[in-house]
């Protein structure tokens, strides 16, 4: 379970990321999220989008090494110690987070954060038994 | 039936030596007094037939190359009268003129015999089939595995190549086992078949034999899922005298020289010298038997590398491995030689298919640089950036290695790497420029 992120591999070259985004609007896939973890040479472009199978298709179409993995995303209020408060859940019972990103402005008066653990089923019962909110994929997409 | 001719094909080293040793001398001897070509090259290099006594001697005597066989184009290096020779075959050169070869009946015979030798490696029997798909002709394909195959009494399909709809029909009605064609030819059987609406039930084959074309390891892969068989690989070129000069057997894990009838060396293509055992070089060949077309120490140009282990197959001959390329491929980066195939294979020992890569060499003040950029494939990528480091580490770590220099590996996005027909580029050497 989880919600579907979509990867890319990108060289860190100037206008790399405007061209995924170009294959991805003219296809009509909505980016809900986007976050980049580089390196001096290259870049892995995450992604949050309205049709996580369409944005495969048409990336690796369009010539994109592209990857799917599964990640949570959980709403916590949008103040401050709300995000500390609901990693904490997830320290305490050694679950590490391999990365995270957060996104806001989409649904009121909270902050939408993305998680990447190994065990998503473990982490989102843990999360869900503490009262944190942890969106199903399907609410996600429709973003 | 093991083997075909057990006597030679698992003799030990020490007799193949001494065996080696005799029949080099008789050639040697024979080339001096009947090839003016040969004579005069050895006159030149101040050695005569007497100075050599055993296959160690073979340093002495000069290579031939393909400029001697268009020096003396057509028939000058023929050791025999032209009533004595019973078959020519040519092979047309892509640069220059056709290569023109002699055999006389006992030439055709050892020729039949070593491919019988490689068809019973192969898995092939008294009572197979054989397919014989390789082009009849000039083209040593066909009736080199055909006269093999007939002397090993297999009930020989001459079907040649082309007309794929009746060699599908052949393949489907009349069930051969064993099938003789070039690779790319048996993955477009396989195509074909099953764009015809065949199945592997629709036929029998067992093992095939496929050659006169470099193939990788994952083509193998791919004929031996598409047509239920073993892919084997056999070598030859007709200068020497065509298919069967080397042949894989069932453990596939390189191919048994035919070394009572030819001698392998493998040298530092600048250097000329032998490298030591197991080190990629050029194969040259001497033909210990011929008698209408003999060759000294013939250049292939072929990269390759031998082992003379014994085989589990119970087979003493040495073995070469697969093609790793062309001489005219090779890099000479501080004093290294390194062959582009060096790399693929080492990006295939690591992902389940080689990607795309380009070599870029370049000289920066008086040092070579090589920077080895490979295009990322599904099979690689990771959402990971940690896994990717890592394994763009392994890559160069490995390359570090087996090339023997400190590579730069940069991991490329896909199709960044120019392609011309289909075909990749795989190396700009900036210090020409
Ligand atoms: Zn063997």
């Amino acid at each position: 379970m989880g919600v579907r992120q979509i990867s890319v591999f990108l060289e860190n070259k100037a206008g790399r990321l405007s061209d995924v985004t170009k294959v991805l609007g003219d296809n009509n896939v909505d980016i809900s999220a986007l976050s980049i973890a580089d390196t001096a040479h290259f870049g892995i472009l995450r992604l949050i989008v309205n049709n996580p199978d369409l944005a495969e298709k048409v990336l690796k179409e369009n010539g994109y090494t592209v990857s799917i993995s599964n990640v949570i995303a959980i709403a916590i209020d949008d103040n401050p110690g709300a995000l500390a408060k609901a990693l904490e859940v997830l320290t305490d019972e050694d679950i590490t987070i391999e990365y995270i990103y957060a996104f806001t402005g989409k649904t009121e008066n909270k902050a939408l954060v993305v998680l990447k653990v190994e065990d998503i089923d473990k982490a989102t019962a843990l999360l869900r038994s503490r009262n944190i909110r942890v969106l199903d994929d399907s609410e996600v997409y429709s973003l | 039936m093991r083997y075909w001719n057990e006597h030679f094909e698992c003799m030990s080293r020490d007799e193949m030596k001494v065996l080696q040793s005799r029949r080099l001398q008789k050639l040697v001897d024979r080339v001096y007094n009947r090839v003016p070509h040969y004579r005069a090259k050895m006159m030149e290099a101040g050695v005569e037939p007497g100075d050599i006594k055993s296959v160690e001697d073979i340093v002495k005597l000069p290579f031939t190359t393909k400029q001697d066989m268009r020096d003396t184009y057509p028939f000058g290096m023929f050791a025999v009268d032209m009533d004595e020779i019973t078959r020519i075959h040519a092979s047309s050169g892509t640069t220059g003129k056709q290569t023109v070869v002699g055999y006389t009946a006992r030439d055709i015979d050892n020729w039949a015999e070593c491919m019988a030798r490689s068809l019973v490696g192969a898995g092939a029997s008294r009572k197979s089939m054989v397919h014989v798909a390789y082009g009849y002709g000039l083209f040593t394909g066909g009736l080199g595995v055909h006269y093999g195959a007939e002397k090993m009494g297999c009930a020989v399909i001459p079907v040649s190549s082309g007309n794929t709809a009746r060699q599908i029909t052949i393949l489907k009605d009349f069930k051969p086992d064993i099938l003789c064609c070039t690779p790319s030819y048996a993955l477009y059987l396989a195509e074909e078949l099953y764009a015809s609406g065949c199945s592997l039930d629709d036929i029998n084959l067992k093992a095939g034999v496929f050659g006169a074309e470099p193939w990788s390891e994952e083509m193998r892969k791919e004929i031996e899922e598409k047509l239920g068989l073993k892919a084997i690989d056999i070598y030859g070129l007709s200068e020497i005298m065509g298919p069967a000069v080397s042949c894989e057997c069932l453990e596939q894990k390189g191919m048994h020289i035919q070394e009572d009838h030819f001698l392998i060396e493998i040298i530092d293509p600048e250097t000329g010298e032998h490298v030591p055992e197991g080190e990629l070089g050029e194969v040259v060949f001497t033909t210990l038997t011929k008698e209408g077309f003999p060759l000294i120490r013939y250049r292939t140009r072929d990269i390759s590398c031998i082992d003379t282990s014994q085989c589990a197959c119970g087979r003493t001959t040495a073995r070469m491995m697969k093609l790793c390329g062309r001489t005219d491929d090779m890099l000479i980066i501080r004093g290294v030689n390194v062959f582009p195939s060096q790399i693929e294979s080492v990006l295939l020992e690591l992902g389940e298919t080689a990607p795309h890569y380009l070599i870029i060499v370049d000289r920066v003040g008086n040092h070579d640089t090589i920077e080895v950029q490979v295009e990322m494939t599904e099979s690689f990528f990771s959402d990971s950036v940690k896994y990717i480091e890592s394994l763009e580490h392994r890559i160069k770590s490995k390359l570090d290695s087996v090339l023997g220099l400190n590579v730069r590996v940069r991991l490329v996005e896909p199709k960044t790497l120019a392609r011309s027909e289909g075909k990749a580029k795989r190396v700009i050497d900036k210090r020409k420029m």
